[in-house]
Formats: C-alpha cells, structure tokens, sequence
C-alpha cells in the first residue's frame, strides 16, 4: 500500500483537536501549555506534508516549520515564566484560581 | 547577496539604533543618569518620528522590494509606520512618572526595551509580504508585550492579566498558523502575490476555513468579538502605561497589517469569501462591544469594552475595500491613538497619584481637577464621534467609505454601525456626566500633574481639536493611497 499525504494528516489533524480540546477543557496551566505544543506541532506537521507531496519544488513549508518550532520554543519559555510567577502568588496552578477580574 | 536592499529598511533600521541607544543606556550608564531614561527613549522616538515625516526616511516614491520580495515599502506603508511612531512618542512621555516610580526603578529598562521591541515587530508585519516574515513579526509583537503586561509583580491582577494574555496569544497564533497552512496547501506558496494568483476564484471549503482561522488568529490580536474576552481582563491587570499601548499601537499595527494582508493575499475572493465573515464579525464587535462597556465601572475595563467596539469600525475601513477605506482607516487609527491617549493619560495621571481607577472615583472631578476633567471631556466627545472633535471626522470617513462600496447588505451594516454610535454615547456620556453633574462631594482631591503628564495631554488634545478641522491631513493620506501601488484595488 501506498503512503499518500492523508497517512500524516489525519493523525496532524487529531493532534491539532486534541490540542483545542485540551486547552479548553484541562484545568492545570502547564496541561494547558502541553495542549498548545500539540496544536503547533500539528501545524509543523502540515506544513512539511503540505510541501513534501503538494509542492515538493520548494521548501518554503520546511523553513516556516523551523522558524515556528523556535517560535513555539519562546512562546513555551515565555509562558511557563509567567506560571511561574502565578505560582510564587497564590502556591498554585489552576486556572479556576483566576477569577479575581471577570466580566 | 545585495547589501544595499538593506537601505529600504530605514525605519526599521532607525528604529533598531533607538533600541540600542536605549539598551546601552540602561546597562553602561552609571546610576544616577538611569532616571533620564525614560526621557532620553521619549526623545530618540520623538527624533525618529521626526526622520520618518522628513524625506530622508521616505525613500523613493514607489514601491520598493527587498529580500526576493519578502518586505515591501512604499510612501503609504511609511506613513502607516509613522501613524505609530506618533503614538509611541505620546505612550512614552506619559509613562515617564510612572516608569521613575519607586517601584519601577529598578526595572524601568524593561519596560522601554520590550516596547521598541514590540514595535519593530509591528514594523514588520506591516511591510511582511511573506507569511514566514508575517508571522516573525506578529510574534515579536505580541509576546513581549505578555511580559511587559506582568511587569507590576506587587499586583496580583498584572500576573493573572499577563496569564490570560499569553495563553490566548499562543492559542491565536496556533490557530492562525494552522489557517496559513491551509492556505499554503492550496496555493503553493507563502507569498502575498502567489496566494493571490493561486486563490483567485477558489470558493472550496478548504479555503473557507483557511481564511476563518487566519480571521480567528488576528481577531484575538484585534480582539474582535468572538474572540476579545481577554481584553477587559488583560486592560484591567495590566500597568497603565502598558494598558494604553495595547489598546492603540498594538490594536492600530494590528489593523493595518490585517488590511495588507487581506487585500493583497486574499483580495481576488473579497466577495466570494471574506466579504460575509467580516459583516458577522463587525456587527458582533461593535454590539457586544458596547453593550458590555455599559455596564463596567472600572474605567480600565471600561475603555477595554469601548475599544473592542472601536475595533469593528475600523474594520468598517476594510470591509470598504476600496481607496478610500484605506485612507480613511489610517485616518481613524491616527485620530484613535490621540482620542485613546488622551482618556488614558488622564486615567493614568490620576491613577499615579491617588490609585483611584474607578468610574464612581471621578465624581465631581470637575471642582477639584477642573484641567483633567475637561482633558477627559474632550476625549470620550471624540471616541463618541461628536463634531467639530475629530472622532467625528473619523466615524464620517469610515461610513462613507463603506457605503461608497455600494451592496445593499452594506448599507444595513453601516445603519447598525450608527445605531451603535448612538448606544456608546450614552455611555461616554455617563462619564462626562459623573465628572461634571453630580452633585456628591469630590473623591479625589485637587493635585498637581507631572510635567510630563501633562506634556502627554496637551499633544493628545491638540490631536482631538485640530485632527478633524485641519483637513489637510485626510487629503494627503487619501492622496498617498491612492498614488502608492500597495493594494491591488480598483
């Protein structure tokens, strides 16, 4: 049997739900920055699918996919900082806990 | 490789030199210089907004490449960055009591380094017309500013704002890069001009949700309806200096950089594709936007809500999709940023000296701080779109241009959009009305503002008179977008 482009999409795509779901539905902030990796990994998968099969002349798919795991790699240092900070405060890290502003 | 393409960068290189200037400032100067600071980056902005309105920035009179194409410039691009620049220079010399606060002392450095940071990240999502430069750019843009959003570590409310701000700016950057991935297996290409041809007449699913989680992505940057609960939030927690930079620069680079790319990559499928989305989404921003600010009493909050319904009409300038739409939302962007900071220099010169942020603290302002008050008066006139003030001039440009597109279903747009004028009067005037006719005694008492503070006020409400009734300023935007070959317009 033939490997098409569709064998690496479908499990990106269940990646990527996945990692909506989570982000909504986990309460743990760190679960909630696992869940946000799985959606960029997801994206890094489609582009290299994407330019692999699709458009194999050029590799923009594969330079976007290695500016955005840095990207992503900053944006995890960034975030996990700032939980960090939200620890030192209230000793804990679930987002039910930040509710002193709403509405 | 050709060095000299490098020449077509002058802002942002002007910009890269303030950076450093200000970096080497802050680590090598001894101590007691430390406090000019602020001052000193006010000053090289100030300088650098300056360069950009003379010629020397303004490079040639078309358009100029660089990078096989991947960063563009051209006379209406350097006034959209010099729109900005305006704004930073009056954000930076508001913040400069704040930032020489006891508490801010020791990392003042921060706070001016993050911002020209940011900025050079808005600098190029502007001139990106390349998804991979596109997206550098909005990253650079929006997550120093979570950092800058956490900078008040004694309060509580800036570690939860800066929580809420980086989650969902990581989760809109998930889902935008996942709608240009999309958009990349469809068309073959990353560049503005080859999704162009590639999409042009495409109406396939595919490329529907490609262009909705493009929308989505930008959305929560623009904080757009569906997509702005954390912006009363993040408004609310953050510093107030920083407060008042997300909610112009941040919104107005954001802006513009949605009105580039939507036209040049996306403007062969206006009708077939984005045209509809744009409608739900403005009429959404625009009611929910001020139907919640009604109801706010924290007067952080309550500019958080007002600016989410300013959000949609400047969408208004893009849904127009014609020159004058282009024209009239760097017109309302720049009457915005005046408008805006003017409320916020008076929110944060209060805030710095009696802590008091809520709307039932400004009753009777008018007897004890007769200057401020009429200072904030001006301003929610101008955000309300009263003449002769320029939001009014502003709101008349953006309908006009929408209406001047001409489809039926545009016509009831810009009718709920007036509609909606009406509903945000009411609730900038409860403001007005709290300052000058009740009759409870005073809650702040009568202060004296830094020199600084009211530097900031006076260039923001020369902005909000003489925007609107010198009309020069229109005309040569207008005139700009129409010489420049940036949009592929009719």
């Amino acid at each position: 049997m033939e490997i098409t482009a569709i064998f690496y999409l479908l499990p990106a795509l269940l990646m990527f739900c996945a990692g909506v779901y989570g982000f909504i539905t986990r309460r743990n902030m760190i679960a909630i920055l696992i869940s946000l990796e799985l959606m960029l990994n997801a994206v890094d998968v489609f582009f290299v699918v994407f330019n692999r099969y699709l458009h194999p002349a050029q590799l923009e798919g594969m330079f976007f996919t290695l500016f955005a795991i840095a990207i992503a790699a900053a944006e995890t240092a960034l975030a996990i900082a700032i939980i960090i900070n939200i620890f030192r405060a209230t000793k804990n890290v679930d987002v039910r806990g930040l509710n002193e502003m709403k509405f | 490789m050709d060095y000299s393409q490098f020449l077509f960068m002058k802002q942002e290189i002007g910009l890269l030199i303030v950076f450093l200037a200000v970096f080497l400032y802050d680590t090598f100067m001894p101590r007691k210089a430390l406090p000019a600071l602020p001052a000193v980056s006010a000053g090289l902005m100030l300088i650098l907004t300056v360069l950009g309105f003379s010629n020397c920035m303004a490079g040639g009179d078309g358009v100029e490449t660089a990078f096989a194409g991947m960063y563009e410039t051209s006379p209406i691009i350097n006034a959209i960055k010099n729109v900005l620049n305006v704004g930073v220079v009056i954000v930076l010399v508001q913040s400069i009591k704040w930032a020489n606060s006891e508490f801010m002392s020791v990392r003042r450095g921060e706070f001016y380094e993050l911002l020209l940071v940011t900025l050079f990240g808005m600098y190029l999502m502007i001139s990106a017309r390349h998804f991979l430069l596109f997206v550098i750019g909005l990253e650079s843009a929006s997550l120093p500013l979570a950092a800058m959003v956490a900078l008040d570590k004694n309060r509580y409310e800036s570690h939860e704002a800066a929580v809420k701000y980086i989650l969902t700016a990581c989760f809109s950057s998930a889902i935008f890069m996942m709608g240009i991935a999309l958009v990349y297996g469809l068309s073959g290409s990353l560049y503005f001009s080859g999704i162009h041809t590639a999409v042009a007449g495409g109406n396939s699913l595919m490329l529907i949700v490609a262009i909705a989680f493009v929308m989505a992505g930008i959305g929560f940057k623009l904080s757009l309806v569906p997509f702005h609960l954390w912006t009363a939030d993040v408004y609310q927690g953050a510093p107030t200096s920083v407060t008042s930079y997300l909610s112009v620069i941040s919104k107005g680079s954001a802006a513009f950089a949605f009105l580039v790319m939507l036209v040049q990559a996306f403007g062969a499928i206006y009708a077939d594709v984005w045209e509809w989305m744009l409608y739900a989404l403005i009429i959404l921003t625009i009611t929910v936007g001020n139907l919640f600010a009604i109801r706010q009493r924290n007067m952080k909050r309550f500019l958080a809500f007002s600016s989410v319904s300013q959000a949609g009409y400047i969408m208004l300038g893009i849904v127009a999709f014609n020159w004058m739409g282009v024209a009239a939302l760097i017109y309302y962007i720049l009457v915005y940023i005046f408008s805006n900071l003017a409320a916020f220099g008076v929110i944060g010169a209060i805030e710095n000296a009696t802590g008091k942020v809520s709307m039932d603290d400004y009753r009777g302002l008018s007897k004890t701080n007769p200057r401020l008050a009429f200072c904030m008066m001006l301003a929610m006139f101008s955000l309300a779109g009263i003449p002769p003030f320029a939001g009014f001039f502003s709101k008349f440009f953006i309908f006009t241009s929408a209406i001047n597109q001409g489809s039926i279903a545009i016509y009831v747009l810009v009718l709920i959009a007036l509609i909606n004028t009406i509903i945000s009067l009411y609730y900038y005037l409860l403001v007005v009305k709290a300052m000058y006719i009740s009759d409870e005694t005073p809650v702040v008492e009568n202060f004296r503002s830094a020199a600084s503070e009211k530097a900031g006020l006076w260039i923001s409400i020369a902005g909000v008179m003489f925007l609107g009734i010198v009309s020069c300023f229109y005309t040569s935007i207008l005139e700009m977008a129409k010489a420049s070959e940036v949009f592929f317009l009719h």
